[in-house]
């Protein structure tokens, strides 16, 4: 049996007397498209931070691939293909998208220590580009980040993600605060992510959870309350109650 | 949009501007025109040295430092200890002032990695403070409060760079090269993919780790590069004075240094150099008409500077980007 792709074993974090995440065991397989769901308050947060490793747990284990990453930093296991987007943008305002783009593909390369040579490598010019075209970016490549309108942002967001190449990619809330009109881009650029590579997302829009997702992990008070595809989720009594029944167009 | 336009587009600060050509080209005119303030001009050349290593830390990387004298002060030491052993060459002076201040640099790095601005401020100008007491206490090998008097040899065995006859005007030739020529690796340094990691740690650091940068270990590096540059502007300041003293590690060394990179603006390089040459003007010509307040008319600067923004009183010189 092949790995998982990104597995947590046992994963627990206390904030002092607070147990944000309390035990949690999943597992995402290779090439998954699956959903991380639960009220707010529920952890969500907490546990993107413990798999990503910006947060080091206080009990249990996280797998990339089979390997215990539990003890590396975030830069690491990016490195070793786990990415992730941001809820609330987290860009580089004074950077364009190709600027941007070509400094996570630069590192993927391994190249970020390289003080000497100018920026601009022709492999590296020609994957930008790819990803300006694939996230319709090509209008505003040039332009600081910070003067894009918020859905070209959120594309940059997920663009950004897809250029270190990950293994699995954590998407958190990608289509969080954008425009109706500007809806349709973000759900076209995430139906046209690479096949392989696993996706974990983690979404408050049940519309979207349910089209994108085919396995659904629900998460209530830091504890996984139940696992199912989204049949088996939407017929759930006790997901009802915690969340799909607070809901409003649940 | 095309492979070229970007490519152009990544490289379009690489390229070498006709102001940026004349900026340099001026300085040089400067010394030869006006040989009787060489000493000033040399000071000025020295300074902009210590605000570029500065830029390259808070500028670039958007990590603040009020602790950049104490790698000033301990390639100063080097340079006056090396010579007096000796090793009198100008040159591998400055050579050598580059290890034990690197050293430093990368050995009191990582206090930079944890908390907020304010903790770093204070902790580099612990550093600072902790390094001239050092120096203070080990007299054997700085003269302790006395400070070392020492000669350099003529630079290329031809030109002297004391402080008689042309010795100034060769001084500031001197210092202006060194300069130049470290200004050159500073300007590729910040032009390459190690830089725009520097950028992308300064602009968002969270997601700068989300990419894969080692966000740590970059800032260890330019810190400690950074601390090299200071070493050798140290040096450099010792050997075109042939004095040095324990006010090389002093506060207001730090603190100065960072006033001349607001004044000239941090981040695109050159902000170092024409606010140290402001600042050393104003000095200059201020003090020579009221001594002692002269700090009255930069701290005035400095609040209109910060206050309304140098974006909108001066888009006349207009390097950046």
């Amino acid at each position: 049996m092949s790995a998982s792709a990104l597995e947590a074993r046992g994963l627990v974090r206390r904030f002092g007397g607070l147990v944000a995440t309390d035990d949690v065991s999943f597992s995402v397989s290779p090439g998954a498209r699956q959903a991380l769901i639960g009220p707010n308050g529920a952890g969500k947060t907490t546990l993107i931070n413990l798999l990503t490793g910006v947060l080091k747990p206080t009990g249990g284990a996280v797998l990339l691939e089979g390997r215990d990453v539990t003890a590396m930093s975030a830069s690491k296991r990016v490195q070793l293909g786990l990415a992730r987007t941001f809820q609330i943008n987290q860009l580089f305002p004074d950077l364009s998208p190709a600027e941007s783009l070509g400094l996570a593909i630069s590192e993927r390369e391994g190249r970020g220590w390289d003080f000497w040579r100018p920026a601009g490598k022709a492999e590296i010019v020609a994957e930008i580009e790819e990803l300006l075209a694939r996230f319709g970016l090509e209008s505003v490549y040039d332009q600081p980040t910070r003067a894009l309108p918020y859905g070209k942002q959120r594309l940059l967001e997920i663009a950004l993600a897809l250029a270190c190449r990950p293994r699995v990619l954590l998407l958190d809330e990608p289509a969080a605060g954008v425009p109706e009109e500007e809806r349709h881009d973000i759900l076209a650029a995430l139906a046209a992510l690479p096949a392989d590579v696993a996706i974990l997302l983690i979404e408050h829009d049940m519309d979207l959870v349910f089209s994108f997702a085919t396995r659904i992990s629900v998460l209530v008070s830091g504890r996984l309350l139940c696992e199912g595809t989204p049949a088996e989720i939407a017929a759930d009594e006790r997901v009802r109650t915690v969340y799909l029944g607070e809901d409003a167009h649940g | 949009m095309s492979a070229d336009a970007i490519r152009a587009h990544l490289r379009r600060r690489d390229r070498w501007r006709l102001i940026e050509i004349a900026f340099w080209l001026a300085l040089l005119v400067v010394i030869l025109a006006v040989p009787s303030r060489a000493a000033l001009i040399n000071e000025a050349l020295v300074a902009g040295l210590f605000a570029l290593s500065l830029d390259l830390v808070l500028g670039l990387t958007g990590v603040v430092s009020l602790g950049q004298a104490a790698f000033f002060g301990v390639g100063a030491y080097t340079a006056a200890v090396v010579a007096n052993a000796g090793y009198d060459d100008p040159i591998l002076g400055l050579v050598a002032a580059i290890v034990p201040a690197a050293l430093v640099g990368f050995a009191t790095a990582p206090l930079l990695l944890r908390g907020a601005d304010l903790t770093r401020l204070m902790v580099t100008m612990g550093v600072a403070l902790m390094l001239g007491e050092l120096a203070n206490k080990a007299a054997w090998l700085t003269g302790g409060a006395d400070g070392l008097n020492f000669t350099v040899a003529p630079l290329f065995g031809r030109f002297s760079i004391g402080s008689i006859g042309e010795g100034p005007r060769n001084a500031a030739l001197f210092s202006l090269v060194v300069l130049f020529v470290l200004f050159i690796v500073a300007r590729r340094l910040a032009r390459s993919p190690f830089g725009l990691s520097l950028t992308a740690v300064r602009e968002n650091r969270l997601r700068a780790g989300a990419l894969g940068v080692s966000t740590s270990r970059r800032i260890i590096a330019v810190y400690t590069i950074a601390a090299a540059f200071a070493g050798v502007a140290g040096a450099l300041l010792a050997e075109t004075t042939q004095i040095v003293s324990l006010d090389l590690f002093d506060f207001h060394r730090s603190a100065d240094v960072m006033l001349m990179l607001i004044i000239g603006g941090a981040g695109y390089l050159y902000g170092g150099v024409i606010g140290a040459g402001v600042f050393i003007v104003i000095r200059d010509v201020v003090s020579a008409a009221t001594p002692e307040y002269w700090e009255f008319w930069i701290g005035a600067m400095l609040v209109v500077l910060v206050l309304v923004g140098r974006e909108r009183l001066a888009a006349l010189v207009r390097i950046r980007r």
